[in-house]
């Protein structure tokens, strides 16, 4: 098994930080109401942690932003389509901010867009809690191979890979360590 | 972590799985509290209840958690079906197969039926056992386990144990299949158990037991200082002996009420499987009381179910 790392953990932070800002640009044409009712949500395990790296990007940049009223978490383990056939996940805790999703614009941050079936599961689960105005989604590497018609809006790299590769994100508050590596 | 195709006994699930349950159970609680409670996990399964015997909450709590997972719910009681024409469990069970269940939710007055139903062949589908005679309730054992978890770590419960916390287990254990389940899984999580109840209705061969044998309620109150008091219900309805002289001497000897409940411990809890017998095993002052985890004990109930019936269904059956 061969790895290859393509993104190390400054090129990490640079894309973090572009997207963070692109998701102010984004939001600040849609809106003129600025961070208030923008909600950035992120997806277990490491989409969690991209997404308050990401809410601390905008809150160096918007001191006024209330960053406990953007971020939370979305779990969507309940609402994937693959639970008949694959092992039990643990299902982790789903928050959402007070202000809840009704006519927000909502962006989910996940750390690899692949098949798209895990976005897909985060529609159906937003859809339980509330109308969104708008749903964005953020990743930090994109490595193709959709099975579903869903693309990403803000992405940190786009990653072309063989369907069997895998791809490994770690990230410092998880594994120690920030990297993307490619193993095939 | 041992994966269990059906839930039989409390005794099936190690400490591993059991606090999984639990963690699941954390997760489902999340859903009962928001505007849409529903889940579309197990669209497409069919649960069926079968309860040859009556009850309320459980079968109720059952139905609300498979509803709330979207799965189809087929209730069925002893009563009204052709089991009051003579019909075998044997039979019942091959009908509810054919028809395609993929879990079976069973309560029956005969110790060991779900045993025989899981392991009869007659069924594929998941068992779980919903309280068999005397004998076990698992599902009433976690969540009572998952309502002392909440109330003791509150938000941080996930992951924990109940780790020396002191559990009395008061009155008709002879009859209890929630204290049997309870004791399993108490002592599983590393809880301390004790039995406080008359010696007629504590079971003939205690040593199997691991649990403390007590005969007065006021003594465990003023020495042990437990952290939970479990009231166990009365039930008449299987005493086939005359168990203790008459109800107020129960009522006085082993009963919560008022004065008793002011000795225990400030954080201690007190709770019941229900129904109750109000003016029995419990008092109103004590049943109503905010120690008082009954209409806790059902909410988390639904949780619990649900935890259950989606970490049984979901993933490859072998």
């Amino acid at each position: 098994m061969s790895a290859r790392t393509v993104l190390s953990s400054d090129d990490i932070d640079r894309a973090v930080t572009r997207i963070a800002h692109e998701i102010l640009e984004a939001n600040t044409a849609l809106q003129k109401s600025g961070t208030k009712n923008l909600v950035i949500l992120g997806i277990p395990t490491r989409g969690v942690l991209l997404a308050e790296r990401i809410a601390a990007v905008i809150a160096r940049t918007e001191p006024d932003a209330d960053i406990s009223n953007i971020l939370g978490r979305l779990d969507i383990t309940m609402y994937r389509d693959d639970l008949a056939s694959n092992p039990t996940r643990n299902v982790t805790e789903t928050s959402i901010p007070a202000q809840g999703i009704e006519d927000k614009v909502v962006v989910l941050v996940d750390d690899v867009l692949f098949s798209g079936r895990t976005i897909r599961a985060a529609l159906d689960a937003l859809n339980d809690y509330g109308r969104p105005r708008a749903v964005r989604l953020a990743v930090l590497v994109d490595r193709g191979h959709r099975e579903l018609p869903i693309r990403a809006d803000f992405v940190g790299k786009n990653l072309p890979t063989a369907r069997e590769e895998r791809i490994r994100v770690q990230l410092a508050e998880a594994d120690g360590q920030n990297s993307v590596v490619i193993e095939s | 972590m041992t994966h269990i195709k059906n839930l039989l006994s409390a005794g099936d699930v190690d400490r591993d799985f059991a606090i999984h349950l639990l963690d699941v159970a954390e997760g489902m609680s999340d859903v009962n509290d928001r505007e849409i409670k529903k889940l579309p996990t197990l669209r497409g399964k069919t649960v069926v209840n079968l309860f040859f015997e009556d009850s309320t909450r459980t079968r109720i709590s059952f139905e609300l958690a498979a509803k709330r997972l979207s799965a189809d719910v087929i209730n069925f009681s002893a009563k009204g079906s052709s089991v009051s024409k003579g019909e075998s469990l044997k039979d019942t069970a091959q009908t509810l197969e054919a028809m395609g269940a993929d879990a079976v939710v069973i309560r029956h007055h005969a110790s060991g039926a779900a045993n025989v139903l899981a392991h009869s062949g007659w069924i594929q589908g998941a068992i779980v056992n919903a309280g068999d005679g005397t004998h076990e309730h698992p599902t009433q054992a976690l969540l009572d386990a998952f309502t002392m978890r909440k109330r003791i770590h509150g938000n941080a419960s996930s992951g924990k144990g109940l780790d020396g916390v002191k559990v009395a287990i008061t009155g008709d254990v002879l009859h209890s299949r929630v204290a049997r389940s309870n004791l399993l899984l108490l002592n599983t999580l590393g809880a301390e158990v004790h039995f406080v109840a008359p010696p007629t209705l504590l079971p003939a061969n205690p040593a199997n037991f691991n649990a403390t044998l007590h005969y007065s309620l006021d003594q465990v109150i003023d020495i042990e200082k437990p952290d939970v008091v479990m009231m166990l219900r009365v039930q008449t309805e299987r005493m086939t002996a005359s168990y203790f002289p008459s109800e107020r001497e129960y009522a006085r000897i082993w009963g919560l009420n008022s004065d008793r409940l002011v000795r225990l411990k400030d954080t201690a809890l007190v709770m019941h499987p229900g129904p109750m017998n109000r003016g029995l095993e419990i008092d109103a002052v004590s049943a109503d009381s905010p120690r008082s985890t009954v209409l806790e004990q059902v909410a988390n109930g639904v949780s619990v179910r649900m935890a259950v019936l989606f970490t049984l269904l979901s993933g490859e059956r072998a």
